[in-house]
């Protein structure tokens, strides 16, 4: 292509104007940058000139106080207390050995420590401290200040670290915290510059983990004056940063006590709900540990021994549990045949201690058979075949239904980890999960509450408050949030007929206080105490045809792990309920012997607010009491006494 | 006179061409080189790992890929132009499917024996179509509303992209370099004039708007202006580079602490002190003097490609070097005007300095299509 003289005249004429111009302005952006030069490295050097000859600015975070727990009544159940510290920079300390050498003869220091310390030296940022000593007292503290010339790159600390005084009895609710892991971090999408502080203690898990946001607070700043050595010098100015802020459970520590330690050393859950508020009074799980031990790292030997044991100390039961829930669910079916009117309270149906469906045999726990048994007589005594008979008609969507409405399946979103949703199943849930179609023995089973019906403790506590009251009340943990009370779980009704729920009350309490009632051996004779509940033992396992002719279905000829699981739900008083209570015993057997008698104990206890008079008691346990109320004593906490309450 | 019209025997052929070499340029070139090469031992506290070794080996292959760039004849690189601004394009592309992601943003293709980063490649290329473009348009032709929104496309298309990345840099460097070259070619004013009112109008609009009802950015985004406005706010997030930057430059003084006796970033105040804030280590251990001079053999580098370019008869060759030197130049202008506290923190290194290969390898045969525009030179 040719162009024209002209066009190119006139191009090179103008690219040359304009590539003048743009070289103008880069003078002046080019004068503009040195003026600037000038300025920050001439003019303002004064400025940092006092700080050069020697001195250095570093900013260092202000770690924020930990937000506090309390209990209702405002006993402190996690706190903060100072903790001392050796912190070294490997930077500064020039030759990290030799120092670290010097500091083991000023303070005593585990040669392992030493090794893991240097270790972390190597492996990190230089300018990054590393903690080379740890819960150290105040005496050797003082001495690593006084000594601080010969050690360079050794700064001794003040920090805060969490300590949990009730020990073991809130470890499944509030959980611990711990140092930060890279783990941690790289979960975190936007890492706070807090959590890159040395051992900082982030919540791990319960609470402490998912009022994470809450307690932790926010990091104050300050710029200190270093010198060569990173020693500081001198305070330039701060910033304070806001402390975490404290939470208010629900939860009562004695009482929560008081359930912990009756569940000893059983594989077990108990929960305790208030029945006008939904508070959570105790949510308690067995075997425990001490949170305190993971503050720190627990050691290798503490903690595989608690990943061992086959009581699961480590699962919180009452929340992560799922168990079938056993004659306890026959409330929900003997609803749901009412509200839908399958039956009336008055229907019999016949057990001659077997029900044959679909060539299936069905058997009651009862082998002789009850005889014609109506509504009360089928909770009461906790006939099997007439809830078979009542599948049967009422058919597994209502069952389910009705389960829902009272909080089996629902999972409740309270802040502790891993809170597991039961099952109220349905065709469709199996079609689902399973990939199997429903068939009616699935029915049958569900309807007392065994097969795919699971429900954890706190499901069934609420299931039983929810019986009580008619309304939907709903767990509550946290009673305040830095002195913000939180909404309670009073709850709207649930729609049920009154006269249905008065007849399944009543049930529950002739199941306590009919002497043919399953748990008429846990009874409370205070007569404005007295309870309604309902047992139940569920199944781990199919007892075979075999095992069935041989006779070997008696729990105790079983290992403990194939023994069935023991469970309680009750409520009183009868005439006005204040408090609900589900226990779940793990291969304790039947729910009568081995979970009625712990409910009844807790509910007792969280009735009268402190021990019970024995007179509460049936006459034939008044041995048994006084010497069990004894020994929980002296499991008490004591007092606090080095800091006040608050109300 | 266009390409077509010179005679060959005014340009040199074969082995010859080395000595028509812009030899200032190539000497002002290894000055600063070495200058980064000092700077990276020292950061690295006086150890040519991990930074002053692998950046010589790619200033080394940089210098020789300048000179194989420089040799081809300048209207072979005037033909292919538009395919490589085109393949560039494709690679961008294909970055967010196929790239590696690094430090929070996707803006790496691994090709295996490096890592590829299109949107460098993209600063050249874009120069490149842009003074083809503006070689084959006619005068007449060039202020018509039509012309002028093809190249404006042209420069929009891979500047939105890099900024999806994210990568503020780069997209500001693409949006600044190809306007510039476009003005040069000579575009009329009165569209520059009208794109940076509409700018300031935008800036005004921004501001007014905080707080309303039509409030144009997010809180977030507010938040981090302020802190470039007032760095000592927030001094432990974006704010913490600017404040320690600055200090670093401030404790310099007129001569410097001496080389590797800086504390500031020698003691990891700046995370990237390698890398975009490597100017504060300079300055701290040179000082002032030291700073200026680096900033004068930058505008010494400049000066030499303005002059070549206006001595240079060929359009296409006079634009592609006014365009790569206005791309050097924003590229250590941004960069010290950020570490410097003049701008927000970008993400533009320093270049040659700064340790990177994709920048540098790019930089460098951006140099070496200046020199083959120089060696080509209509005589």
């Amino acid at each position: 292509m040719r162009r024209s003289e002209r066009d190119n005249a006139l191009s090179q004429r103008r690219i040359t104007r304009r590539g003048l111009i743009t070289g103008g302005v880069q003078v002046a952006v080019l004068g503009g940058l040195a003026t600037r030069m000038h300025f920050l490295q001439v003019t303002e050097a004064d400025q940092f000139r006092f700080l050069a000859e020697e001195n250095r600015i570093n900013i260092r975070l202000i770690a924020p106080a930990r937000g506090e727990i309390f209990d209702r009544t405002g006993r402190v159940i996690a706190r903060n207390v100072p903790s001392y510290r050796v912190t070294m920079t490997r930077e500064d300390a020039g030759d990290p050995e030799a120092v670290i050498a010097r500091l083991s003869q000023i303070i005593e220091m585990d040669p392992d420590a030493i090794e893991t310390a240097l270790e972390e030296m190597r492996k990190r940022r230089g300018d990054i401290p590393v903690t080379v000593a740890d819960r150290i007292t105040w005496e050797d503290l003082s001495r690593v200040a006084v000594n601080a010339p010969a050690l360079p790159g050794v700064t001794p600390e003040v920090g805060l670290s969490r300590i949990y005084p009730l020990a073991d009895d809130f470890t499944h609710v509030v959980g611990y915290v711990g140092p930060v892991s890279d783990y941690d971090l790289s979960k975190i999408e936007d890492p706070d510059p807090l959590l890159r502080l040395p051992r900082f203690q982030i919540g791990k898990v319960g609470i402490e983990a998912r009022a994470e946001e809450s307690l932790r607070g926010k990091a104050g700043v300050k710029r200190v004056e270093v010198n060569a050595a990173g020693r500081e010098m001198r305070e330039l100015d701060r910033r304070e940063g806001h402390a975490g802020v404290d939470i208010q459970l629900t939860l009562d520590h004695m009482l929560q006590n008081y359930v912990q330690a009756r569940l000893g050393e059983e594989s077990a859950a108990a929960v305790v709900i208030d029945c006008d508020s939904g508070d959570l009074l105790a949510v308690a799980s067995a075997p425990a540990f001490d949170p305190n031990l993971f503050v720190n790292g627990i050691s290798t030997t503490d903690y595989n021994a608690l990943l061992e044991n086959d009581h699961r100390p480590l699962v919180a039961k009452s929340v992560q549990g799922l168990y079938p829930p056993g004659s306890t669910f026959k409330m929900v079916s003997a609803l749901a045949a009412l509200e839908n009117d399958i039956i009336t309270t008055e229907d019999t149906f016949r057990c001659k201690g077997v029900l044959e469906v679909h060539s299936s045999k069905f058997h009651c726990w009862k082998r002789a058979g009850h005889g014609n048994v109506d509504l009360n007589r089928s909770l009461r005594e906790s006939c099997d075949v007439y809830y078979y008979e009542l599948a049967l008609k009422t058919g597994i969507e209502n069952i389910s239904a009705m389960a829902r409405k009272l909080g089996v399946g629902l999972g409740f979103d309270i802040p502790m980890s891993g809170v597991k949703a039961g099952v109220a199943p349905t065709k469709a849930w199996k079609l689902r999960t399973k990939g199997k179609e429903w068939v009616v023995g699935d029915s049958v089973n569900a309807a007392i509450g065994q097969g795919f019906v699971l429900a954890s403790p706190l499901e069934l506590a609420v299931m039983s408050a929810r019986i009580a009251t008619g309304r939907s009340v709903t767990p509550r943990l946290v009673k305040s949030i830095d002195g913000v009370e939180q909404p309670t779980g009073h709850g709207a009704s649930l729609g049920i007929n009154e006269n249905h729920l008065r007849v399944v009350r009543k049930a529950m309490f002739d199941v306590s206080n009919h002497t043919r009632g399953t748990g008429y051996g846990s009874r409370i004779v205070a007569p404005e105490m007295r309870m309604a509940g309902k047992t139940g033992t569920s199944q781990v396992r199919r007892i075979t045809e075999a095992e069935r002719r041989a006779g070997v279905t008696r729990n105790e000829d079983l290992p403990w792990e194939r023994r069935d699981h023991a469970l309680y739900v009750d409520f009183a008083p009868f005439d006005n309920p204040k408090y609900a209570v589900a226990v779940v015993v793990e291969h304790g057997g039947g729910g009568s012997k081995a979970a009625a008698p712990i409910a009844r104990d807790i509910t007792l206890q969280a009735l009268y607010g402190e021990d019970p008079p024995l007179s509460a008691y049936p006459a034939k346990d008044h041995g048994r009491i006084r010497a069990q109320q004894k020994r929980l004593r002296e499991l008490r906490p004591p007092p606090p006494k080095d800091r006040p309450t608050r109300a | 006179m266009s390409y077509l019209e010179h005679t060959v025997k005014y340009v040199p052929t074969g082995p010859r061409k080395l000595f028509y070499l812009n030899w200032p340029i190539t000497l002002l070139l290894i000055a600063v080189a070495c200058l980064g090469f000092l700077m990276l031992y020292s950061v690295a506290g006086g150890s040519y790992s991990p930074w002053a070794e692998p950046q010589m080996k790619r200033f080394g292959l940089g210098l020789f890929l300048m000179v194989f760039v420089a040799m081809v004849p300048i209207y072979f690189w005037r033909n292919v132009a538009l395919v490589a601004y085109l393949g560039t394009l494709v690679l961008l592309v294909l970055v967010p499917i196929i790239g590696d992601v690094g430090m929070g943003a996707q803006r790496w293709i691994d090709l295996g024996f490096m890592r590829l980063q299109p949107s460098e490649l993209m600063k050249i290329t874009l120069v490149m179509f842009l003074a083809a473009y503006y070689d084959w348009l006619p005068m007449a032709k060039i202020s018509h509303p039509l012309w002028v929104g093809l190249p404006v496309l042209m420069i929009l298309i891979p500047t939105a992209m890099v900024l999806q990345q994210p990568d503020l840099g780069t997209s500001i460097l693409l949006l600044l370099g190809g306007g510039t070259v476009m003005y040069i070619a000579g575009v009329h004013w009165a569209y520059f004039a009208a794109v940076i009112a509409a700018g300031v109008g935008l800036v005004v609009a921004v501001f007014q708007s905080r707080g309303t009802d039509w409030q144009l950015l997010n809180d977030y985004q507010y938040r981090r202006i302020d802190t470039f406005l007032d760095p000592a706010a927030d001094p432990l997030n974006a704010g913490y580079h600017i404040t320690q930057s600055k200090i670093a430059l401030g404790s310099g003084g007129w001569t410097g602490r001496g080389y590797m006796q800086g504390t500031q970033s020698r003691l990891n105040f700046l995370p990237e002190k390698h890398t975009d804030f490597i100017f504060t280590t300079l300055a701290e251990e040179f000082g002032f003097l030291g700073a200026i001079s680096l900033l004068g053999l930058y505008a010494l580098i400049i000066f030499f490609c303005i002059i070549t370019a206006l001595s240079n008869s060929n359009r296409f060759a006079a634009l592609l070097t006014l365009g790569v030197a206005t791309t050097f130049f924003l590229f250590f202008a941004v960069n010290m005007s950020m570490v410097m506290g003049l701008i927000p923190v970008v993400g533009v290194p320093l270049p040659l300095v700064s340790y990177g290969g994709s920048a540098m390898l790019v930089l460098m045969a951006a140099f070496g299509l200046v020199q083959s525009a120089h060696v080509h030179k209509p005589r």
